[in-house]
């Protein structure tokens, strides 16, 4: 009864961070003081001269209010545009490169944003939680000290920052990856394999150490508070050898609330991704959003902000969903 | 009361920081933006500390200006941002029931949502008249949320207290509930949360500003980053132009960062003795 109770409250959650995100996209832009088309029309008469007559000019600013959704009243643009969007994923074709459909463009980056994404942040979560319950465990030692210095010095500095860092220190100076990611399409090969792992290294890098900061920050006060909780005290004097203190009494219980914030900042995380990418040109969502931006392709940028609202909130709804598995007291009460 | 080390050293940090760059400007005329002030590529000497870079502009008061204005966008953001967060926070957990319910629901989701495409989207739709009030309005949409759910749950606990039901009964209405016995306990966590909030302004303005989607016409810790890297300052040995900024972010960052935690550690122990 709990557990369904549970699940009912969380799928509210993410149809309410949907329902938001996409009503935020969609009302942000025409609240603007500037408006896109007269933009682009100003542009078009500029290049063109005065060779376009009056009449065409309000041809195509009817032709590009219907190809933008910008046609009728403010609630039935809405309306359309949910009905399109949300319900069948339809985000129309390309206008650069016309008549490609978006989705096509957002599939084939979508698996780069997610591997890359998915392997960082498991591999962060793990070492960054594993140091950070050390250092939370044997809070009295020099040792511990340490590392919780490093996670001081490494948590506030931003995606970019680290991106630059790497990008200077081994693609510039070492030079031992490559500045930008350049890999060849083709059928997957065990070479393609290697130049799929040799061109994410820094991207990777860049996501895993910006991570690590907060697990490892989070996880020390976590540890360092369940330590004293009477239940491990009482394992101390029962006995219980230290290491299985610290794995089964001590990180078991430590874990609950790092895999809730590790939810709500999945966020976060995708913001760092995209930006990494960027400065990368790591061929995922990120770089799509910045070709979308350079050409002017507004149902492409549309495309890959709905995506990635719908993949934000996906992967949230997942990690509340393995939530019951870890933490008994929701599935059994 | 005793400052601990940790917010000793960001209060030594964000007060240089913050000093040097209000101050120092008034001792120079010079507009930092312009093009062609100096000799291009000077090396560091006494009237460039800094040296000079490729488009002949001075990096070390560049960089002063942009920490100015980063500073003043950061903490003009967060004051809003944190007054919303307190009045949705506060009230949201003291009134409980459905108004809490959704107003946490909408918290939630305004965490979880990624803000950094739809701020693309705003930054390419208005290229190149971005005007930091709309960049600082949208900031402050996309900057409440995590300070709100703080508050509210110290709300929730403070609600059940003895000396809340005391001054109910004796005839307080809930404004002046929420102001003078709710909020002396909250202020601390705002002042954790003001900062932590300066952080993400000012992080979220030179990420934009890095991919060329902020105004880069205004110099800020961010512009500086992307002019660098547009004029290719790595390719051609200008070392100092890309590493200034980037050590002056860092160290910044870190004051910030040191300063909230050790506020937070310090009001942790005092809560502990009273």
């Amino acid at each position: 009864m709990k557990l369904l109770q549970y699940l009912g409250s969380r799928f509210v959650a993410y149809i309410a961070v949907l329902f938001i995100g996409v009503t935020i996209t969609f009302f942000l832009p025409r609240l603007m003081p500037s408006d896109p088309i007269e933009g682009y029309i100003a542009q078009m008469q500029n290049q063109a001269g005065q060779t376009i007559t009056p009449e065409a000019m309000d041809e195509l600013r009817v032709q590009l209010r219907r190809l933008y959704g910008l046609e009728g009243s403010l609630v039935e643009q809405y309306i359309n545009y949910i009905n399109k969007v949300v319900l069948q994923f339809d985000f129309g074709p390309s206008l650069y490169s016309y008549p490609r459909p978006v989705a096509e463009f957002i599939w084939t980056a979508l698996p780069w944003t997610l591997g890359l994404l998915g392997v960082s942040i498991v591999i962060s979560w793990i070492i960054g939680n594993f140091i950070g319950l050390l250092a939370g465990f044997f809070h009295n030692s020099r040792f511990a000290t340490t590392l919780e210095v490093v996670g001081v010095v490494i948590y506030p500095i931003p995606y970019y920052i680290l991106a630059l860092l790497l990008i200077l220190q081994f693609a510039y100076i070492w030079q031992w990856f490559p500045l930008s990611t350049t890999i060849r399409p083709g059928p997957l090969t065990w070479e393609k394999v290697n130049a799929i792992i040799y061109n994410s290294f820094l991207p990777a890098m860049t996501l895993i150490i910006a991570g690590f900061g907060w697990n490892i920050l989070s996880m020390k006060a976590l540890a360092f508070a369940t330590k004293e909780e009477p239940y491990v005290v009482f394992a101390r004097l029962k006995g219980v050898k230290p290491r299985r203190i610290m794995t089964r009494y001590v990180f078991r219980n430590a874990t609950l609330p790092q895999i809730t914030a590790l939810a709500l900042s999945i966020g976060t995380i995708f913001n760092g991704a995209l930006l990494t990418e960027i400065l990368f040109s790591y061929p995922g969502l990120g770089l799509l959003m910045r070709t979308a931006i350079g050409s002017g392709d507004f149902n492409l940028m549309y495309g890959t902000i709905i995506v990635s609202i719908v993949s934000v909130a996906t992967a949230a709804f997942f990690i509340d969903l393995i939530y019951p598995l870890i933490d008994p007291r929701i599935r059994l009460r | 009361m005793r400052l601990n080390f940790r917010l000793k050293l960001g209060i030594i940090i964000l007060l240089i920081l913050t000093i040097g760059s209000f101050v120092l400007p008034i001792f120079t005329d010079v507009n930092p933006s312009e093009q062609g002030t100096y000799f291009k590529n000077m090396p560091i000497s006494r009237d460039h500390p800094l040296g000079t870079n490729s488009i002949g502009q001075d990096i070390f008061w560049y960089l002063v200006f942009s920490l100015r204005n980063s500073l003043v966008l950061g903490v003009g953001v967060s004051f809003f941002a944190v007054i919303l967060s307190l009045l949705l926070g506060l009230s949201s957990g003291y009134i409980g029931g459905v108004y809490d319910r959704v107003i946490m629901l909408v918290t939630d989701s305004f965490i979880a949502i990624p803000s950094f495409p739809i701020l693309i989207v705003l930054g390419t739709l208005i290229r190149g008249q971005t005007s930091f009030w709309y960049l600082g309005t949208v900031l402050v949409i996309f900057g409440w949320a995590w300070n709100a759910r703080t508050v509210r749950s110290m709300a929730l606990s403070l609600r059940e207290r003895e000396f809340i039901n005391t001054a109910r009964f004796s005839g307080s209405n809930t404004l002046e509930i929420l102001l003078q016995e709710i909020f002396p306990y909250v202020y601390a966590y705002l002042i954790v949360g003001f900062i932590n909030s300066i952080l993400f302004v000012i992080n979220t303005e030179a990420a934009l500003a890095v991919i060329g989607l902020s105004n880069v016409e205004v110099p800020t810790l961010g512009s500086i980053i992307f002019w660098a890297l547009n004029y290719n300052a790595m390719f051609i040995g200008q070392y100092m132009w890309i590493v200034a900024p980037v050590v002056t972010t860092v160290l910044l960052f870190l004051g910030l960062f040191l300063t909230s935690t050790g506020y937070n550690q310090l009001f942790a122990t005092r809560r502990g003795h009273s």
